[in-house]
């Protein structure tokens, strides 16, 4: 089931004017922060369908920004995260894109700086609820109900193993759990839910394990 | 965790509890809560929308100046007049509208379920309160009940304007509403069931056509649609009054109506009232652009 909980419904607390296209557009933007690690200090951001119909009205184009700053979808600020974005490095570029989509409200923002590249594709279902679709080529589906770790890695025998041991270790249980690879032996994604929020000192431990090259981590 | 409206009933017959009970047990479940973090999560939530409320009567306007002011206006004119639909219907409308007019001027909502239809639920409880006199304790089960109904619509259907059109949102949000005020006003969980499936029922087939695709016109007024009727269905229903077509298969005919919408009516601002001559009057003079 999409919806797991009724503050999915009666929620969430909120900067108007939309659930899906302001609240739900923010929570796509603060996703890909979090998967970034940091802030950006670019972001070509492409809209599909609705979103790239009405962004405007919506404020569908601050809500994204103001999560890429890091702001929640209750947070006064949206309605200037355009002007803050300037003011912190982060420069913007939206694109309306008139190719189709699975859903009506989807984004695709790429995102980076000197050193590194991520290209994440998020939709809005409604009511302020997001999933990720798809992370750097990979596809996956990432519903946000639960914190959820996603570690990059190379496609070696034992990589799976050495992470799952160290979850069972401290005793943290996997809800859901998929693998993704780009080719045999080449670049992979493990995206792992799970019941409880996981602590940095794990996530350290995990990026020490054998072919792990990168983690972020998803809260709930 | 309950798929259909028919086995939150059961669950709510079978238990003998009220169906707010069996949301807030559900929740408690899932997310492995105590009842008082979920009380308290909830009551933030009405804070919000109380908060609000309070904004819209007093006045607010919306960026663009297309929407704003008509929640004082109704309750102007019921102190100076009597209202032909009573008192409490025209108070229910001004909250409802009040709370759209607070969206659209990016004010601080509590989405419910989505914010273009976030009027509905606090606007009819915050009026239905005058007369029936809810605890604290009462009001927040309110927005359990809203919230159990609007969790079946959510995982059978959709509750966005984009995907399946204003039957989806304000069509959700003012079925959710009847079936709360059949639970605060004494009903059965049947009753709220009946009084659910008779709102939605007639918000069938309604299109999500935003003017400048903007969530101000028609939506706060759709929010005055949905929040009357949520009232006139919980009358219904309280009084004995049943739904031929039971809830779940509204339900489901609001899902395959909105798969069969036209993208263009399912909140892109070009078909409906967005395109039409004044709509798009509007959009050129907001947005400076020939469309």
């Amino acid at each position: 089931m999409k919806y797991n909980s009724v503050f999915d419904i009666i929620g969430p607390v909120m900067v108007g004017p939309s659930s899906s296209h302001t609240a739900g557009a923010a929570r796509i933007g603060k996703a890909a922060r979090n998967l970034f690690g940091r802030q950006p200090a670019w972001a070509k951001i492409h809209l599909y369908e609705s979103f790239a119909k009405t962004y405007r009205g919506h404020g569908t184009d601050f809500a994204l920004v103001g999560g890429l700053l890091g702001m929640e979808t209750d947070d006064p600020q949206i309605s200037k995260a355009l002007e803050l974005a300037k003011d912190k490095g982060l420069e913007v570029e939206f694109i309306e894109d008139s190719a189709s989509a699975d859903h009506p409200n989807t984004v695709r923002m790429i995102i980076g700086d000197d050193s590194e590249q991520q290209e994440l594709m998020g939709i809005s279902i409604g009511g302020g609820k997001v999933e990720i679709t798809e992370l750097n080529g990979f596809e996956l589906r990432l519903s946000g109900n639960h914190p959820a770790i996603l570690i990059m890695h190379n496609d070696r025998f034992g990589a799976i193993a050495s992470v799952t041991k160290i979850l069972a270790k401290h005793e943290l249980n996997i809800g859901h759990m998929e693998v993704n690879r780009k080719d045999v032996g080449k670049e992979a994604l493990m995206v792992i839910e799970v019941d409880q929020n996981v602590e940095d000192a794990i996530l350290q431990e995990l990026q020490a394990a054998d072919h792990i090259t990168s983690i972020a981590k998803i809260v709930s | 965790m309950f798929r259909t409206v028919a086995e939150l009933i059961e669950k709510a017959e079978k238990e003998n509890i009220p169906i707010s009970e069996v949301m807030i047990r559900q929740e408690m479940d899932v997310k492995e809560k105590t009842r008082e973090e979920v009380f308290s999560e909830m009551e933030k939530n009405l804070v919000v929308m109380e908060k609000a409320i309070e904004d819209a009567l007093k006045g607010v306007q919306s960026v663009t100046g297309l929407t704003g002011g008509d929640a004082v206006k109704v309750q102007k004119y019921m102190k100076e007049k009597t209202p032909l639909s009573g008192n409490l219907m025209m108070d229910a409308v001004s909250k409802a509208m009040g709370t759209n007019e607070v969206n659209a001027a990016m004010g601080i909502i509590c989405a419910t379920p989505t914010a273009g239809s976030a009027g509905c639920v606090p606007g009819t409880l915050f009026a239905v309160k005058e007369q029936l006199n809810p605890t604290r304790e009462e009001m927040i089960r309110y927005l359990f009940t809203s919230g159990a109904f609007g969790f079946v619509v959510a995982n059978n259907a959709f509750i966005s304007g984009a995907a399946g059109g204003c039957q989806a949102e304000v069509g959700s949000a003012g079925a959710m509403a009847s079936a709360a005020i059949v639970e605060m006003a004494g009903g059965t969980p049947k009753q709220s069931s009946h009084a659910f499936a008779i709102t939605l029922k007639n918000m069938l087939g309604l299109v999500c056509d935003p003017v400048a695709g903007l969530v101000e016109v028609p939506c706060v007024k759709r929010n005055a649609a949905g929040s009357s009727l949520a009232i006139v269905s919980a009358d219904l229903a309280l009084a004995g009054v049943e739904s031929r077509i039971p809830c779940d298969e509204v339900i489901g005919a609001m899902y395959r109506i909105g798969k069969q919408m036209p993208s263009s009516l399912r909140e892109t601002g070009e078909g409906g009232l967005a395109d039409t001559p004044t709509g798009r009057l509007l959009k050129e003079k907001i947005f400076g652009v020939s469309v």
